[in-house]
């Protein structure tokens, strides 16, 4: 039974781990005052190339980079589209995501049915040797690491440094910011790069660790849960740890209900987490002084600057 | 810009991008509408390897195109629609869901022929094929029975229809016939082609003590997920051996290449009609992969089953044979019949599982 529990945990956070990288970057950006639906094309596009760097060289870490780099650039044609020529941010975003889904099906084309050497779980000696907590806390890949390190780091980011203040100040009122003196427009570039590369290198995990092959639109949504997780995290990014793994988890628990033959309907499962989101949506919608502490209040809307 | 664009356009394209060459007067063209891409190395691929198939043989009496990608339902009527306006005279639909867009073309085309896989339902100009996949799947249950250190073997299911139910059942006589403590645990994915959902669900099974895991879905995801934690696991519809050299032990290879053949054949000489055809190992239309990674008693023990079936001294479904419920519903001494075979909505006594409605 212990072990059971230990490895359903394990893999729920494998399964947290590319919606904890999507959700962070998608976090960030919002937060500056940017919604970008196109979290779902930047993961396919980042999954495609890694997948290739890793095909033609054999390198799983310049996979990941490559992964970062190319989510990164497709988040720049969203960025110079509504940045700096002020094109609808909600039209754009759905505009990458199917950009996103054409361009990786076509890359893909030479992909398919290719195989690589999987980035596999670490291993060190004594720690994941300890009973129970062992392989808990030791046993996991490396990028479950990377993941939650990062989640943290944005946190307090975003809490504890000038520049994280700044930013959050220009999601909130880019009026006032640039009235101040803060570049609005080129911190908005560099929150939606951050969270380009965040998708990227979600998209990179699922081809290269979670099931190393590429298949076309294999995120299989993935981005939109990214998306609906920001909303469910209120803005807050532990509160994205909590959510992936809830998400997450709920794909793997149902699947575990199924195969212990409990005869709960699957289909019913699998709506569980878009019925949280829903509840806590309505919940934090009674309380407008709540959704002002921490959504941002110029998201979506861009911005010209007065003079 | 302008390139990507460009680039974009193509991307959106490819999905219903039909790969034809020059059209010919003299040449017979054969169409073909595939679920997935041809690189799936799963049910796709096999299909593809036929029409390779076909193509060699008969040489320069055919051309072949095929449109990859198509949805099941309303959306794979446009892409029958287009083959059979562009001069196809014999087209394969190769997934379940193209069955009703298959027969309301073929209505519009009555001198195109169609032929329709795993369908039950047929017309003047539509035929149906299928494979004996349970055969096979038999021969993997006998080899999971004496592989299994667990005695517990992971099954991913897609959709609960009578040919995958058929084939949990199979696995499961064919393991018991050699081991009675066998379990089978199934997880349902409710998709034919979601690598990641695929993996999941291996993980899943394995978490739950599976040491075998055999799938019903397309991709290779679940056999390298099985390769990731060293254990075993099965092929689906082509030999997958290069993603799992230590962790196939076989593969139900579909075969479909001959029937293609001999279909394009009947069409050249206008012998075509409408046939409901089930063929199986006997006639070569499921193969199994060679045995690999078992003792070598077991390996023979394999072979001897899959030639007893190929021969027909072995039924996978000879009573007696009872459902969940213990009712016997094949009596001692009989098989069942293709008509029960072909609308199999029940489990066999022994699966670890209550069938989805």
């Amino acid at each position: 039974m212990t072990e059971l529990i230990i490895a359903s945990i394990m893999t729920m956070m494998t399964a947290a781990t590319p919606l904890v990288f999507a959700a962070t970057g998608e976090l960030v950006a919002e937060k500056s005052g940017v919604l970008n639906l196109g979290v779902e094309g930047m993961m396919l596009i980042g999954a495609v190339f890694g997948f290739a760097a890793v095909t033609l060289t054999g390198e799983p870490l310049l996979g990941l980079a490559v992964g970062i780099l190319t989510g990164l650039f497709a988040s720049m044609i969203f960025a110079v589209l509504t940045l700096s020529l002020l094109s609808n941010q909600v039209a754009t975003g759905l505009a990458l995501t199917i950009f996103g889904t054409g361009l990786s099906a076509l890359v893909g084309l030479d992909y398919v049915g290719k195989t690589i050497e999987q980035i596999r779980a670490i291993d060190i000696p004594v720690l994941t040797d300890l009973p129970i907590v062992g392989r808990l806390l030791f046993g996991h890949d490396p990028l479950v690491y990377v993941g939650i390190l990062i989640l943290f780091l944005t946190h307090w980011f975003l809490k504890h440094t000038r520049w994280g203040m700044i930013l959050r100040a220009v999601g909130d009122s880019d009026q006032s910011a640039h009235a101040i003196g803060y570049p609005v427009i080129a911190i908005r570039y560099a929150a939606v790069a951050f969270g380009g590369a965040m998708a990227g290198l979600g998209g990179a995990y699922l081809s290269l660790v979670y099931t190393p092959l590429w298949a076309e639109h294999m995120t299989a949504g993935r981005g939109w849960i990214a998306l609906a997780l920001v909303v469910f995290a209120s803005w807050r990014p532990t509160r994205v740890l909590l959510g992936a793994v809830l998400f997450g988890g709920i794909t793997i628990l149902q699947l575990n209900a199924q195969a212990a033959g409990l005869g709960i309907p699957a289909s019913f499962m699998s709506m569980l987490p878009y019925i949280a989101t829903i509840v806590v949506l309505v919940l934090i919608s009674r309380d407008a002084t709540r959704i002002r502490l921490n959504a941002p209040a110029c998201l979506g809307r861009p911005f010209r600057a007065e003079r | 810009m302008k390139k990507l664009m460009k680039l974009t356009a193509i991307a959106l394209a490819s999905a219903l991008a039909l790969t034809a060459g020059t059209a010919s007067a003299d040449k017979l063209k054969v169409g073909f509408i595939y679920l997935g891409p041809p690189g799936d190395h799963g049910w796709t691929y096999a299909h593809d390897q036929g029409r390779l198939m076909l193509e060699k043989e008969l040489g320069d009496q055919v051309q072949t195109t095929y449109v990859e990608n198509v949805p099941e339902g309303p959306d794979s009527e446009r892409a029958i629609a287009k083959l059979a306006e562009t001069g196809h005279e014999l087209i394969f639909t190769t997934s379940f869901g193209y069955m009703e867009p298959t027969l309301k073309v073929a209505k519009r085309f009555p001198n195109v022929k169609f032929e329709h896989a795993t369908g039950y339902k047929d017309s003047d100009n539509v035929s149906t094929y299928v494979a004996r996949f349970y055969e096979g799947r038999y021969v993997q249950g006998v080899i999971a029975g004496k592989v299994s250190k667990t005695n517990t073997i992971g099954y991913i299911a897609s959709f609960p229809i009578p040919e995958v139910v058929r084939g949990i059942n199979a696995f499961l006589l064919g393991a018991h016939s050699v081991n009675p403590d066998i379990k089978v645990k199934v997880v349902w994915v409710y998709t034919w082609f979601d690598p990641p959902k695929e993996a999941d669900a291996a993980k899943v099974l394995m978490d739950q003590g599976a040491d075998i895991i055999t799938q019903h879905t397309d991709s290779t995801a679940a056999l390298q997920a099985a390769a990731e934690r060293g254990l075993y696991a099965f092929g689906q519809a082509s030999d997958m051996i290069q993603f799992g050299p230590k962790t196939q032990l076989t593969a139900n290879v579909n075969n479909w290449g001959p029937y293609y053949i001999a279909r394009a054949k009947a069409v050249l000489d206008g012998t075509w009609s409408t046939a409901n055809t089930w063929d199986g190992m006997a006639e070569g239309m499921v193969v199994m992969a060679p045995f690999t990674n078992m003792p070598a008693d077991v390996a023979a023990l394999a072979t001897k089953t899959a030639e007893s079936i190929r021969s027909g001294d072995l039924h996978p479904f000879t009573g007696p044979i009872r459902n969940q419920a213990g009712e016997v519903v094949v009596p001692a001494g009989a098989v069942a019949d293709d008509g029960m075979l072909a609308g199999m909505n029940f489990y066999v006594e022994g699966v670890d599982d209550k069938l989805p409605e």
